[in-house]
């Protein structure tokens, strides 16, 4: 949601909107603490300091059966930053992240325009895509495993009969991974369409009448027109995709694969956030899970920075 | 001049090829985005020999597939708490950030940006990533399975202040100007006023964050230790993981039903939710 309070560029007319009553209109000095505090209450007790708690964590190595804390200082993250486990760990998500998100905005993109014509039928063909924004990556990972059971699954009842075919979906590496990647772009399908459809309703109609008048082409009109008109949406998708492409995929990966199949040095779907709930809960080893934490949150922040660097230009503001 | 001397026929012949084809491309995208779950439902009215095969007809054991889902894997207990749970965040969260985006807009205060950039910068900290400290904190404050111990984390929303501020800041000023010339007080204001004129963003947030709550899963699977107050996420997990063969039919009777109450939400504040989102744009 953040993209809207970018600036806008200079080039652009300022809105003439109601600007916001700086002077305040309502006088008090406690009430706007008092309307406040709660949400800042929860903020800090339950974000900041836990995210300060994990960074200090992140410094120590400690054993949950022993009770024990040493203070370890950057061991944590040499240890993390040289283990072969960890960088095929990084490599997976950030492919598995590149996939997702890409082919899951476009694809939403192309279905939420075709779903916004006046054709016969259009609500129905838009509910049936929006649906699986309410279903959770849990769920989705759980009607996956049972269609693609290499055994009992209907994938392969249909694959064995037409081809002679039964893949072992579940075991081999390559074809996890790529049925994780199809799952979540699956799963993301329903969340990225509602939100282009939203955009799409704001779209002025006589913007669009006007270009086909000039003789602007179905093609040129989607370029020139959409594409800019929607980029603030394209812009808060990506980020929300990409936040949910390294956490939402726990669930997914928990049911169908459980990190796996083995490949080089770890499971080929033990993308960051198992491998951190492994070593946090499974393994125990809490020092070591918080330098993992860290680690993500800077990844998260270097690809927010980037993508302001590269989008946050580009972006359209308003009309 | 010959341009306008296109024939009727061809024109509308060009159309419909275009709509064919829109047809054609969504039919295929419904059928395969929607296929999963319509293989579900199916495989929940299916007894055990017939849920193993390719069949895909429907059976005749749906309500015994719900029985066992909702007694012996305890499913009607996890919705209990899904719900409770549910319910008491989106409320809460909307609650929260409407009087948190009634400071930010009506009020003037000393180091009103800072605030608001520490309340957005918290859409960069998903509780996953806190999940090892968030733990320690749940078990020192004694709420290891306790509602509270996914429910009061969730009640602070950067998404829903955020909302709120970008409305309120659209309705004319002049609004709250004349209320307060009324001597009517901000939370009258909020309460008589604010809250009218707001349906679709609150229909539109209660949306998201319903799904949001109702979806969680990791955070549910550490904190909480005792079958009581567990989620149905994590309970239809537990239904999968059952030593020896996994009842199939209940388990797809299981996550069909889970998946009901935020469809029917969805399906409810489908409208405000549209209206809810003009993201950028002129209202």
């Amino acid at each position: 949601m953040t993209q809207t309070t970018t600036e806008n560029p200079p080039t652009q007319k300022k809105k003439a909107q109601a600007a916001p009553p700086e002077q305040g209109i309502f006088k008090s000095r406690l009430l706007p603490w008092l309307f406040l505090l709660p949400s800042l209450l929860i903020l800090a007790v339950f974000l900041y300091f836990p995210a300060i708690e994990t960074l200090r964590l992140s410094a120590y190595q400690s054993s949950v059966f022993l009770s024990t804390e040493r203070f370890v200082g950057l061991e944590n993250f040499i240890e993390l930053l040289s283990s072969p486990v960890y960088h095929q760990s990084i490599l997976q998500t950030l492919v598995f992240m590149a996939i997702t998100v890409t082919c899951g905005i476009a694809l939403a993109f192309l279905l939420a325009l075709l779903a916004n014509r006046p054709i016969k039928g259009a609500k129905i063909y838009r509910l049936l895509l929006i649906y699986p924004y309410a279903l959770s990556p849990a769920i989705a990972g759980t009607l996956w495993l049972f269609l693609f059971n290499p055994e009992i699954g209907l994938v392969n009842a249909l694959l064995g009969s037409w081809f002679h075919i039964k893949p072992r979906w579940l075991d081999t590496p390559f074809l996890a991974f790529f049925l994780v990647c199809c799952a979540a772009i699956w799963k993301s399908l329903g969340y990225n369409v509602v939100f282009y459809l939203a955009a799409l309703q704001n779209v002025p109609a006589d913007t669009l009448e006007a270009a086909q008048i000039d003789g602007a082409g179905s093609w040129q009109r989607i370029r020139c027109i959409l594409v800019p008109m929607l980029s603030p949406m394209t812009f808060f998708l990506v980020f929300t995709n990409v936040v949910q492409a390294l956490f939402d995929s726990f669930g997914l990966v928990d049911i169908l694969t459980k990190g796996g199949p083995v490949y080089g040095q770890t499971g080929i779907t033990s993308f960051l956030i198992y491998q951190l709930y492994l070593d946090g809960f499974a393994n125990a080893k809490t020092g070591f899970a918080a330098a993992q934490a860290v680690l993500m949150l800077i990844l998260v922040a270097g690809i927010t920075v980037l993508q302001f660097r590269i989008g946050g230009k580009q972006v359209h503001h308003g009309a | 001049m010959v341009r306008d001397f296109k024939s009727p026929q061809k024109s509308s012949k060009r159309i419909s090829w275009k709509d064919l084809l829109t047809h054609l491309i969504l039919s295929i995208a419904v059928l395969l985005v929607a296929f999963p779950l319509v293989f579900a439902a199916i495989k929940a009215t299916q007894d055990s020999s017939q849920v193993v095969s390719s069949h895909m007809n429907p059976g005749m054991s749906l309500l015994d597939n719900i029985k066992t889902a909702w007694n012996t894997a305890r499913l009607g207990q996890y919705m209990l708490n899904s719900f409770v749970v549910t319910v008491a965040v989106t409320v809460g969260k909307t609650a929260l950030s409407l009087l948190a985006a009634l400071a930010f807009v009506y009020f003037r205060f000393p180091f009103k940006n800072m605030v608001f950039a520490l309340v957005l910068f918290t859409l960069m900290l998903p509780t996953e990533l806190l999940i090892v400290s968030l733990f320690n904190l749940i078990t020192d404050l004694h709420w290891t399975n306790s509602y509270a111990a996914i429910i009061v984390p969730f009640l602070a929303s950067a998404t829903g202040v955020f909302l709120f501020r970008q409305h309120f800041m659209n309705i004319p000023t002049s609004l709250a100007e004349a209320a307060r010339l009324d001597g009517c007080g901000s939370l009258r204001f909020l309460w008589h006023i604010l809250i009218p004129m707001s349906w679709n963003t609150i229909g539109a947030l209660a949306v998201i964050q319903f799904v949001y709550v109702w979806d969680q899963y990791l955070w549910p699977l550490v904190v909480m230790q005792s079958e009581d107050r567990q989620v149905v996420q994590v309970g239809l997990k537990k239904l999968i993981d059952v030593g020896g063969a996994t009842d199939w039919g209940a388990v797809m009777a299981g996550a069909v039903i889970s998946i009901l109450p935020p469809l029917l939400i969805f399906t409810l504040l489908q409208e405000q939710f549209s209206r809810g989102f003009a993201l950028g744009q002129e209202k």
